[in-house]
């Protein structure tokens, strides 16, 4: 199975696989980030394929310099039970990746708590409003730059 | 006193977004006018602190926005800021209902990530106690789930049967809810035969205490008629929406994570996975009925095949030892503390893993960096996902159908909220 998607996508999308990273058994792709609409609506419509389901999506802060953060997008194939991960690098000065919604309608909500935890800003994303923290929260919490005390007084108390 | 204008300030984003969102609602009579409702957090049918916004036309709903963060802890920070053996404890709070399936997954999820194998007795005994969690957690979904539509009676019989099975917890892990029992490479303390007693008189009562509650249910009324084709949701919707769990399979894909991707040992055991086609709440709730059903099955074959042995690895760097062995011996003690303070180290890579717990697809993504604390791990929580597809499933249905769907996602808040 992993030599199929690695053949499919390699000729289906030249140069869009920037890496392959195997460990414990699991693939995981890095590719281009202008391309992950694309490449998931192929995953999802080739009837070989068939990556019908997004498990899980979520941000990586790595504290690099350079492409700072990841996205990444764990699919699964119902009928090839098999799972495979995608990964996006996205730079600090440029926080923006395209939305999958239109894809997979599951991506709203994960992506809604992306934004929140890591300021990941999607395009083309219906409501991205915060998932967990308040609409007035200045910070996002999940970046390691964030303390695990919290920042005080960014969280106003109610006025009376 | 505010004026008009001060008002209109206050009011939040979230009620201009619900507003001025289309929808096919027209307004032609005065009395028939549309209004927003807001649900929650504080409402004993959203099973925790959910909040709903709900526009209705009349008694019709016309749309539904879910407002999550109110039991918001920020677990993912907290677990990258403590040792592997450090979360444990926090997964109990995460799916409070079934504590002991979460503490299985996350310690899969490690030993995955560190490449621990564990001995076959420790296999038994979680498989044991995540079926015991499943069924303990889809009682409390029926009875809340009558309850919400009217029927009293039902949650209490599921909650005395409930409470055997806490009881055989309390005598195993110590504790009823907060039970933090299983370790990395395996579990904390032995199953003993107390517990093989109490267990096996569970499963020879529990299949005729449920065909009463079932009794109480399945030609009821008023039951049918609230739960019959109301919130329906397709197949393809389903998987679209990423449903997982009892909710998934009520709509007829045969997803079971201990099928698809097999953990522990659930490959020798025969069980079936249970799926209807209707998709309505009066499906979700069979489904759970025949889980339970299945879930006794499997717990009979485990004890059956429960063998002797150890309940934890020997690997001194990475396990740590017996307690009993930490107060008297020194090398133990010098494992345990080097483990309790640097933690266990496992190699530099990510893994998912995922277990089937009684509210869908539990999966946490491990980042490690080599070092004694994880550089990311995500919580896949089931309860999240399943909540998103809420406005699919009330919209064109009355407002006192709401509860009724809401009992039949059965959402625990304490895991959508993370």
């Amino acid at each position: 199975m992993k030599e199929i998607i690695e053949l499919k996508l390699n000729e289906k999308f030249p140069d869009s696989i920037l890496e392959k990273i195997e460990f414990r058994d699991e693939l995981t792709l890095i590719v281009d980030k202008n391309k992950i609409v694309e490449i998931c609506q192929y995953l999802r419509d080739d009837p070989e394929l068939l990556f019908d389901m997004l498990i899980d999506l979520c941000g990586v802060d790595r504290a690099k310099r350079n492409d700072r953060f990841e996205v990444l997008y764990n699919l699964l194939s119902l009928k090839n039970k098999f799972r495979l991960r995608l990964k996006v690098r996205i730079d600090e000065k440029d926080c923006k990746v395209d939305s999958i919604t239109s894809i997979y309608p599951t991506a709203n909500w994960h992506e809604r708590e992306t934004y929140d935890m890591f300021g990941i800003i999607f395009n083309n994303h219906p409501d991205l409003r915060r998932m967990y923290m308040p609409e007035e929260f200045e910070y996002y919490p999940l970046r390691k730059d964030f303390p695990l005390l919290g920042i005080p007084g960014s969280l106003p108390l109610p006025k009376k | 006193m505010n004026t008009q204008q001060d008002k209109s300030e206050y009011s939040s984003k979230i009620l201009e977004t619900l507003l001025t969102k289309e929808s096919d609602f027209i307004i032609e009579d005065t009395l028939e006018s549309g209004m927003v409702l807001n649900m929650g957090p504080q409402h004993p049918a959203t099973h925790g602190v959910l909040r709903l916004l709900i526009h209705i036309d009349g008694e019709t709903v016309v749309g539904c926005v879910p407002e999550l963060g109110y039991l918001h802890r920020g677990y993912e920070k907290i677990a990258e800021n403590s040792t592997y053996h450090e979360f444990i404890p926090h997964t109990d709070r995460l799916d409070y209902l079934a504590p002991l399936s979460n503490n299985t997954a996350f310690a899969l999820a490690v030993e995955k990530l560190a490449g621990i194998e564990i001995p076959k007795r420790a296999k038994y005994i979680r498989m044991i106690i995540s079926e015991m969690a499943r069924i303990a957690s889809h009682l409390v979904a029926v009875g809340t789930m009558a309850m919400d539509v009217g029927a009293m009676t039902v949650l209490l019989w599921t909650f005395r049967e409930r409470e055997k099975l806490q009881e055989i917890m309390d005598i195993l892990t110590g504790a009823r809810f907060t039970t933090s029992y299983t370790r990395i490479g395996g579990v904390a303390s032995d199953w003993t035969s107390i517990c093989t007693e109490k267990l096996k008189k569970f499963i020879s009562e529990f299949p005729t205490n449920l065909e009463e509650i079932e009794k109480l249910l399945n030609t009821n009324r008023i039951f049918l008629e609230r739960t019959e084709g109301i919130g329906v949701i397709s197949k393809e919707k389903a998987i679209a929406m990423g449903l997982t769990g009892p909710n998934l399979r009520a709509s007829g894909v045969d997803y079971d994570v201990r099928r698809a991707f097999p953990y522990l040992d659930y490959e020798n055991i025969d069980f079936e996975v249970i799926t209807y086609s209707e998709g309505d709440s009066l499906a979700r709730y069979f489904v759970r009925v025949d889980e339970m059903k299945e879930s006794v099955k499997i717990l009979r074959q485990c004890l059956d095949k429960l063998p002797s042995g150890e309940i934890l690895s020997h690997d001194p760097k990475r396990v740590l030892p017996h307690k009993v062995n930490i107060y008297t011996r020194m090398e133990e003690l010098i494992q345990d503390f080097m483990l309790i303070n640097f933690g266990l180290t496992p190699p530099v890579g990510e893994i998912y893993s995922s277990v089937e717990n009684p509210k869908g697809e539990l999966g946490f993504y491990l980042v490690s960096d080599g070092t004694g604390y994880p550089w990311r791990c995500k919580i896949r929580s089931p309860s999240f996902v399943n909540l998103q597809s809420l406005p699919i499933l009330v919209k064109g249905h009355m407002v006192s159908d709401i509860v009724a769907i809401i009992g039949s996602i059965d959402p625990v808040m304490g895991e959508a909220d993370k």
